[in-house]
């Protein structure tokens, strides 16, 4: 009677349960951002170069990423892969490859974009002080480019992680799913249980993310004019 | 005098737009030239083709007894570049890098010179144009006129033969195109050898040993500063000097 559903939580292993949930879901977006940040910069520094066959390309890819939910492209990998062509992937496995697709294409558009917002006069007063193309790139075109990028980045990094959640739609074990277990398991006991479990889910991802999107904020006031 | 620079019948075309159309020039050591003319006349062209930021269609540029456009060399080219210093009208300091960051680098970098040795000296040239004070700022901290002096230091420091100002104060409010011109006539006092493209026709007249008129892609005519302005000889340069004392002094 009056309970919010808090008291679940300390039942059992219900939260061990729940971080170890939270831990799923973190490690499948760092791996995915770690892999969509490498991919991204090559992509970006690629694309960037203005090649029309490399950027009919992007945009295609692009516009793929950004018109699918991520949830359907999940769907597809997961349950396409395992059931039409026989692959056994992992529920893992999937989530990672349908983030790292999704988080390159953000990230290249990022990569680009903050390169080709660096105004030519930076390239042409560099050259006319006499240095080298490497020079350029190093010292004047390089450092400019990471300025622009990291509050984007983080961005990115903080709507990739809010968006594992998705994750539970195919089944791993993972924060949501773990708390949707849990609100089943006791629904009897405690018929408020799903307040209680998910405002403690709420606060996990409010822990995960806060800090980054501080930093983002903190970055952005240091570096953006 | 001994020439610094040479510009030999040059050609210029973007695509099939002719900008400059057979050009020769030459340029004694501590001569001034300022070059004026209407806003689209190729001027900027000219002086990118100076120092190979642009590659011409025809005719050549030579420094000292080196050809530096057309160049293929570009070891040459950039070695060459270190010998002209080049100001622009839009700002161009490195805005991630503190004003003695942006007077420091090149010289170190590129001319590998000592540091400390380059610091003591961009300090010196930073007191000169009232900006030592600047010195751990950032270029967004700075007022226009402000970034054009830092800019004027950042081509001294690599101790140039000869700089290429081109409208150095046309993007600045009135208030201050004097600060940043009475640094420029201060170098010609000094006997620096520069081409200066410019709008504003008492400076010219002030600071240059000669005039040049260029239009429609061409030399035009030129002259000593006060025969130019007193006398001109042909009909569109006179046309554009009343028409810039007009738009200069509108009351
Ligand atoms: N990168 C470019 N591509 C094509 N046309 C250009 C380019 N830069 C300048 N032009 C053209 O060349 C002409 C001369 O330009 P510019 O040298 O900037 O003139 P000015 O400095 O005398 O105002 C103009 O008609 C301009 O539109
Ligand atoms: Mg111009």
């Amino acid at each position: 009677m009056g309970s919010l559903g808090f008291e679940v939580l300390f039942k059992g292993t219900n939260m061990l349960r729940l971080l170890e949930g939270l831990g799923v879901a973190l490690k499948i977006s760092l791996v995915s951002v770690l892999i969509s940040i490498v991919l991204g910069i090559a992509f970006g520094m690629l694309v960037s170069m203005k090649k029309p066959a490399v950027n009919a390309v992007f945009n295609v890819y692009l516009e793929i990423v950004r018109i699918m939910p991520q949830m359907v492209l999940l769907f597809i990998v997961y349950f396409g892969t395992t059931k039409s062509l026989g692959l056994n992937l992992s529920a893992e496995a999937a989530s990672i490859i349908v983030f790292s697709f999704w988080g390159t294409a953000e990230m290249t558009d990022l990569v680009r974009s903050a390169i080709i917002s660096i105004p030519v006069i930076q390239y042409e007063s560099s050259a006319a002080l006499g240095m080298s193309r490497l020079q350029t790139q190093l010292y004047i075109i390089i450092p400019q480019t990471i300025r622009r990028l990291i509050p984007l980045s983080i961005n990115l990094i903080t709507r990739m992680i809010k968006t594992t959640s998705l994750v539970m739609m195919i089944g791993i074990v993972e924060v949501l799913k773990v708390g949707q277990q849990i609100i089943e398991a006791n629904r009897k006991s405690s018929p408020n249980a799903a307040f209680g479990v998910f405002a403690t889910v709420f606060l996990l991802y409010f822990i995960a993310c806060w800090p980054i999107s501080q930093l983002s904020k903190y970055l952005e006031n240091k570096w953006v004019k | 005098m001994e020439e610094i620079l040479r510009v030999e019948h040059l050609h210029k075309k973007y695509d099939d737009l002719g900008v400059l159309e057979d050009v020769s020039l030459s340029v004694h050591k501590g001569e001034v030239i300022a070059i004026i003319g209407p806003s689209g006349c190729g001027k900027s062209t000219f002086l990118r083709c100076l120092n190979g930021l642009e590659d011409i269609q025809d005719g050549r540029v030579i420094l000292h007894d080196e050809i530096i456009n057309p160049c293929d060399d570009v070891k040459k080219l950039q070695k060459s570049r270190e010998k002209i210093g080049m100001v622009f009208q839009s700002y161009d300091l490195f805005p991630h890098k503190t004003i003695l960051q942006n007077v420091t680098l090149a010289p170190v970098k590129v001319q590998k010179r000592d540091k400390a040795e380059v610091e003591a000296e961009a300090m010196e040239l930073l007191t000169r144009v009232g900006l030592e004070s600047k010195k751990y700022n950032y270029p967004r901290q700075l007022s226009g006129g402000q970034k054009q002096r830092v800019a004027i230091v950042r081509a001294l420091i690599m101790h140039p033969e000869i700089l290429l100002l081109d409208e150095i104060t046309a993007a600045l409010d009135t208030e201050m195109v004097r600060e940043v011109l009475e640094v420029v006539l201060s170098l010609a006092r000094e006997g620096r050898t520069m081409i200066i493209v410019t709008h504003e026709l008492q400076f010219a007249r002030a600071v240059a040993d000669r005039v040049i008129f260029m239009d429609g892609g061409n030399i035009v005519e030129e002259g000593a500063p006060d025969e130019f302005f007193d006398h001109p000889r042909t009909e569109r340069t006179r046309k554009f000097l009343d028409n810039e004392r007009f738009t200069v002094q509108p009351s």
